[in-house]
């Protein structure tokens, strides 16, 4: 290639440029560096985002938005909430009492896991982690009921206040597995839809006994 | 019989998960006209004819007969292979809790619905149905029990949970292995006909727990002969299930190991379900009669006497 042997670079010049070929218009988020902005911006946005799921899980209208932006805020939130208020039920013995918040930690994320890893064998096509979103915000409607029960306990621990929780729990226990099979049903099988459905059946209602049968001290 | 096999090739579109009868049946290519499977067939059958036919049902064997499976090729760190073993429909999952509920006398559980194709999914959440209605129905039942003393404070006992889950997946897992170690063992000194894999004796006695399911709710009825009524009926229902899957296997063994071999499987599972009552569900009151008052008797004979 006898042309070539002509090109050099003169030491003298600098070279540069931009090696990137702009395509289309730029979106506002991309030539906006997210390290310059105040803390109040970075935070209010995880938290709008957040707040935009609690939304959609009291309305559940078959919309993606849980799936596709998937976080584990909420889920941590809702799940430390849970666990708090069920702390402390009442025990004869030590051995005899309600959950302890261990247990009710574990047995939400590892419920959920092995619900999301159930599905996922199954056969279906939702990520790992959209599925732990979509479990964890869904037990909203139960901390809501949970936290029902606790102020109808403060006014009386008999019949009435027993039968008003169980209405509760109940509706609320159906709500958020109408609500979870909503966002997770689309993304199976559809000749295995029941088999996943019905684990999330049980997590819930697992849920459910636990909030129904807490009794304070 | 050649209509019989075109019925049969379109009633299974994957027809790969059939077992041969006999382990070393030549397989036949569904490629193939119609007339070589049919006299393969009739070869084949006569020798194993007897033995395994009140097993396997006579509509079976034609089945049976037909392309051994591809199955598990996957590695063993992929994901792929552990989907290998949840590889079923919520049909076949409901056949299969309708075959371990409802016996039919003569029919081998495996051959009938396992078929070459056990899963994990019955096995693993009917385990975990079992622990939680456990635990709840003895929560329940204790509190109607207790419900009229003073004394009486209700507690959710979340500690038994725990213990329940451990219990049952202990006995729907060990045992299964224990059983398969021997049955392995019993191969190396005699020849069985039929032998079965680890996963599918799991599977026999996962579906086979599931039975219980129901019976644990109806013990929260407080009455002792209601519970022991109940007991003997699901033992009898599941036991007899993995009685006629187990019994083919051990049958040209030694008698006394054969029947030694399923009396043990009969007492394990008449032991879970005794131990699940007692240590779940506290004994019902008695009703004592009212005590006889001798002082009566006095009185009304000074009565009578005036």
């Amino acid at each position: 290639f006898p042309g070539l042997a002509d090109v050099s670079i003169p030491q003298d010049i600098p070279v540069e440029g931009e090696i990137t070929v702009p395509v289309g218009s730029h979106s506002p988020d991309e030539d906006y560096s997210t390290l310059d902005e105040p803390v109040k911006d970075t935070i209010m946005r995880d938290l709008k985002a957040v707040g935009k799921k609690f939304v959609h899980v009291m309305y559940p209208k078959k919309s993606s938005a849980l799936l596709r932006d998937w976080d584990l805020w909420g889920p941590l939130v809702l799940c430390v909430s849970l666990a708090l208020m069920l702390q402390g039920g009442s025990a004869d013995s030590k051995d005899d009492g309600g959950p302890q918040f261990a247990e009710v930690f574990v047995i939400i994320w590892f419920g959920a896991v092995v619900i999301t890893l159930n599905s996922k064998l199954l056969g279906g096509t939702i990520s790992f982690f959209q599925s732990l979103c979509v479990l964890g915000y869904c037990v909203m409607p139960l901390t809501v009921a949970m936290l029902v029960c606790r102020l109808v306990l403060l006014a009386g621990a008999g019949t009435v206040s027993f039968i008003i929780r169980l209405i509760v729990v109940g509706a609320m226990f159906g709500w958020s597995t109408l609500a979870s099979t909503a966002f997770l049903a689309d993304s199976q099988p559809p000749n295995r839809k029941a088999l996943v459905v019905y684990p999330i059946f049980l997590f819930y209602f697992v849920i459910s006994w636990m909030i129904l049968t807490f009794t304070p001290q | 019989i050649s209509c019989l096999v075109m019925y049969l090739l379109a009633e299974f579109d994957d027809a790969a998960n059939l077992l041969a009868a006999n382990p070393d049946a030549t397989t036949i290519s569904i490629d193939e006209p119609v007339e070589i499977p049919k006299n393969q067939h009739s070869r084949l059958q006569e020798p194993g004819r007897e033995e395994d036919d009140e097993l396997l049902g006579t509509d079976d064997s034609d089945k049976t007969e037909l392309l051994a499976g591809q199955k598990k090729s996957a590695p063993f760190w992929t994901f792929e292979y552990y989907q290998t073993f949840f590889d079923v429909d919520t049909y076949q999952v409901l056949d299969r809790i309708k075959g371990s509920v409802f016996p039919v006398p003569g029919k081998n559980f495996v051959r009938l619905y396992i078929r070459s194709n056990p899963d994990l999914y019955g096995p693993f959440w009917i385990c975990a149905t079992l622990v939680f209605t456990i635990a709840v129905s003895g929560n329940l039942s204790n509190f109607f029990i207790h419900l009229g003393k003073p004394t009486y404070h209700y507690v959710p006992e979340f500690r038994k949970v725990s213990i329940a889950a451990t219990t049952i997946y202990a006995y729907a897992w060990l045992v299964p292995l224990a059983l398969w170690g021997f049955l392995m063992w019993r191969n190396t000194k005699v020849m069985n006909i039929v032998s079965y894999s680890f996963l599918e004796i799991v599977c026999v006695y996962g579906y086979s727990l599931f039975i219980y399911i129901p019976t644990a709710i109806l013990w929260i009825i407080p009455q002792k002969v209601v519970r022991w009524v109940l007991v003997v009926f699901s033992l009898c229902l599941s036991g007899s299930v993995l009685v006629m899957t187990f019994w083919p296997a051990v049958r040209d063994d030694n008698r006394r190991i054969a029947v030694a071999t399923v009396a043990t499987i009969l007492l394990l599972h008449a032991l879970l379900a005794v131990g699940c009552l007692a240590y779940f569900f506290d004994a019902p009151e008695l009703d004592l009669p009212a005590p006889i008052i001798p002082a009566h008797n006095g009185t009304t004979v000074i009565t009578r006497s005036h």
